[in-house]
Parts: structure tokens; C-alpha cells; sequence
């Protein structure tokens, strides 16, 4: 378990540090959250209906950024070839990195989503479900970003085909996190099973997608 | 029962070419075995077989006498071309994470011994980043008697040192022979070491045709 922890620590240390993009998603989620009011003008009514889709968008983007910066440097600097001998299984340094991707990316974005929401007019009522919908549903876009990464590892310029590839596993995510933070100002009956869906995403990739990354990975070793 | 690792008629193929065929040899305990031969001979892929990256194609390779269910994988170092280190961390920090996470846990006087060994050890609060290529190496040297495995896999392990750490890795690699441990390491340069055994890839790679 420590050697699992000490994964955790040392990615989030990196990402933290000078060159390791922990600022780059939340720059980039800032920035684009105040230029669009900027840009569709203050219509206050349009930007309320607005503000969920375009918060969840951003995010998802946002941590897209990051993506490719999961495994490269690792792989770059020989780290993951110790890692594939273990003694930890591949799998759990798979999701170690998910984890921390996570902790360094999605979480602290969720965390900022009601907060930067004011600035598209999102109703105060909707604060409490988006945080928990995004931070639900953050987990899920981490661990299916590990995955893209995983599959382009050793791939130079590999963002594009990471973002083909996992865009399209991000739909779902999407979908019932709009559908879960405009639950309560629409039809507040879909709160309860919309988070449920997004709960169950979350933990399918939880088990499924360190397994695939870990397979990706040794394939790629060979 | 001691260790012995043997492998036998292996063959390696790389992008449709067969690299070497019919490959076979033993190291046991408290030996060692030098790689010697040209460029493109397999010397890398070899110790990368051993280390476990990619599958076997053909031939068996062994460990006997071991007593629990590890691969050779999980008991050898693998020193490759690149040293696994972050730049973005301490000398320290880099130890520290590889001896955490080879569930060896280390404390700080631990490290500064190991970094002792190869004259790093007042560079250990330094970012790694300000090092250079030789020191870089030295560093990536310490972690092979930080985290105690018995195999030692090295390839060209004296890459970008000076003469008096070149001195400092043969040591190293004799004590490491003396206690008992299995080493397997290629090299162009004479180390001043005397190897029990000697490989040449020349010999058993495959003539183009």
C-alpha cells in the first residue's frame, strides 16, 4: 500500500512543480469561463441556461489538456520500464496515475466550477449538485484519460489521437452530468438517477480502465 | 539452494530480422557475465528479455533455486540507457520515491550512504536537474545498492562517468558479486573487473544474409 501512496505523492509533487502542468487545466478552465461571458454578451436569462453545459464542457476539455503528460514523461526517462518489473502490479500504477490525475486536476477544477459558475449567472440552487456531480464525474474523465494515455504511450505528438479516442467515452460523463446539476431547476426526478448512472460510470472505469491501461502499457513494452 | 539463472536457445527477432539465435548460458550466485560484441548484437534486447519487456519468442529462461514466485523481473535492477530520474525532484526525493515504491523504504541516512558511494553525497538536497550527465549516471548507480535485488542487469552501465566513478561502479559491482548476487552487464569499456564468464554477442547474432 505504501508503494502505492508513494506514486500518488511523488505524481502530485511533479505536477505541482516547475513544468508540470497542474496549471495548465485550470488555466485554461479559467480562461475560457471568463472570456465566455465576455463573448455571448450579458444576457443574463441565456447565460443561466447556458452555464451548466458550458461549466461541463470546459471541464472536460480542460483535463483532456493534460492528457498526454500522464505516461510521456515517464516513458521518456526510462521510469515506467522500472515500473512494468514491479514489484507493483501495472494495474495499480495505473491507477495510481489515474488517482493522481485527479487529485492534481480534475478535483481542484470541480472544485472551482461553482465558484467560476457565477460569472455565466448559474443559479445558487445548482451550486451543491454540479460540485457533486463534477467531482463525481471528474474521477471517471481521470481514468479514462489514463487509458488514452496509456494507449499512446511512446506516440509523439499524441494528444490528437488521445482526444479521438476518448472523446467519445467522455459523451456519457457529459450527458448525465448536465443531466444531474439541471436536475433541480427542471425535473428534479432525475437527480437521484442520473447521479446513480454517474456513479456507475465512474466505478466501471475505476475497475475496467486500469486493467486496459496496464495491458497497453505491456503490449507497448514489447 | 543457491540461485542460478539459465537460459536456454533463445531467440530474439526485432522488426523481421533475427537478432541472435540459439542463445544459451547459466550465472549463478556470486557471478558475473560480461556482454561483449559489436553494436547490433543484441546486447540491449538480451538484457531487455531478461528484465521482461515483451514476451519470449522461443527458448526457456529460468531461475532455479529460487524460493518464492517473484520473476527475474521483480528480483533484478534493470539499468537501460536512461536513468529514471525526475529532474523536477531532489536527489533525495528520486532515491527516496524508487526505494518506496521497490518496497524498500529508506530513511535519509540510508540514502546518504548509497549517494556516498558514488561522491554524491553532498549534492543530496540538489535538484536533479542541475546535475550532470555523469552525475546524473552516479545517481541513477545508488539506487542499485539502495533497494537490495539479487540480479543486477546492466547496460553499459559507464556511460558518461570519469575514471574515478568508472573505480566507484566496478566496486560497486564487485561487492555486489561478493554477496552473492547474480550480475549480467554489457560494456565497451574495460572496467578493471574480472567477469567469471564472457558472452560474445558477435558470435552468436546472425550473419545478414
Amino acid at each position: 500500500m505504501s508503494m502505492f501512496w508513494s506514486l500518488i505523492r511523488r505524481d502530485i509533487v511533479l505536477t505541482l512543480r516547475q513544468g508540470g502542468g497542474a496549471g495548465m487545466a485550470l488555466g485554461f478552465f479559467i480562461t475560457v469561463l471568463v472570456l465566455l461571458p465576455l463573448g455571448i454578451g450579458p444576457d443574463l436569462k441565456f447565460l443561466q441556461r447556458l452555464a451548466p453545459g458550458a461549466l461541463w464542457i470546459t471541464l472536460l476539455l480542460s483535463v483532456l489538456l493534460s492528457t498526454d503528460r500522464i505516461f510521456a514523461p515517464d516513458y521518456e526517462d526510462g521510469s515506467l520500464e522500472l515500473m512494468t518489473m514491479g514489484p507493483m502490479p501495472l494495474e495499480l500504477v495505473a491507477l495510481a496515475k489515474s488517482v493522481a490525475h485527479w487529485l492534481g486536476t480534475g478535483l481542484p477544477l470541480a472544485i472551482l466550477a461553482p465558484g467560476l459558475g457565477v460569472l455565466l449567472n448559474l443559479d445558487a440552487l445548482l451550486f451543491g449538485p454540479i460540485l457533486l456531480a463534477m467531482v463525481l464525474g471528474s474521477l471517471a474523465l481521470s481514468l479514462l484519460a489514463c487509458l488514452g494515455a496509456a494507449i499512446t504511450v511512446g506516440l509523439r505528438r499524441g494528444g490528437m489521437i488521445i482526444s479521438l479516442l476518448i472523446l467519445p467515452l467522455y459523451v456519457p460523463v457529459l450527458i448525465f452530468g448536465v443531466s444531474a446539476t439541471n436536475a433541480i431547476t427542471g425535473v428534479p426526478e432525475l437527480f437521484g438517477p442520473s447521479m446513480l448512472i454517474l456513479t456507475a460510470i465512474s466505478l466501471a472505469s475505476l475497475v475496467l480502465a486500469p486493467i486496459a491501461a496496464a495491458a497497453a502499457i505491456r503490449a507497448h513494452m514489447a | 539452494m543457491t540461485m542460478q539463472l539459465s537460459a536456454k536457445n533463445l531467440v530474439c527477432r526485432r522488426g523481421g530480422r533475427t537478432v541472435f539465435s540459439g542463445l544459451s548460458f547459466t550465472v549463478g550466485q556470486g557471478e558475473g557475465l560480461l556482454l561483449e560484441g559489436p553494436n547490433g548484437t543484441g546486447k540491449t534486447s538480451l538484457l531487455r528479455i531478461l528484465a521482461g519487456f515483451g514476451a519470449l519468442e522461443t527458448g526457456s529462461l529460468e531461475l532455479d533455486g529460487a524460493d518464492d514466485e517473484l520473476t527475474i523481473g521483480q528480483r533484478a535492477h534493470y539499468l537501460g540507457h536512461q536513468n529514471a530520474l525526475k529532474l523536477a525532484l531532489s536527489v533525495e526525493e528520486n532515491l527516496s520515491f524508487w526505494a518506496d515504491f521497490m518496497g524498500q523504504p529508506a530513511t535519509a541516512n540510508t540514502i546518504e550512504e548509497r549517494l556516498d558511494a558514488f561522491n554524491l553525497g553532498h549534492l543530496m538536497s540538489y535538484s536533479a536537474g542541475l546535475l550532470s550527465a555523469g552525475q546524473k549516471r552516479r545517481l541513477a548507480l545508488s539506487r542499485l545498492e539502495l533497494v537490495s535485488r539479487p540480479i543486477w542487469l546492466l547496460d553499459e552501465p559507464s556511460v558518461g562517468l570519469d575514471a574515478a566513478s568508472c573505480k566507484l561502479l566496478a566496486a560497486a559491482m564487485m561487492r555486489h558479486m561478493e554477496a552473492g548476487g547474480l550480475l549480467i552487464a554489457s560494456t565497451h569499456l574495460d572496467l578493471g573487473l574480472t567477469f567469471t564468464k564472457k558472452l560474445n554477442m558477435g558470435d552468436v547474432a546472425e550473419r545478414a544474409p
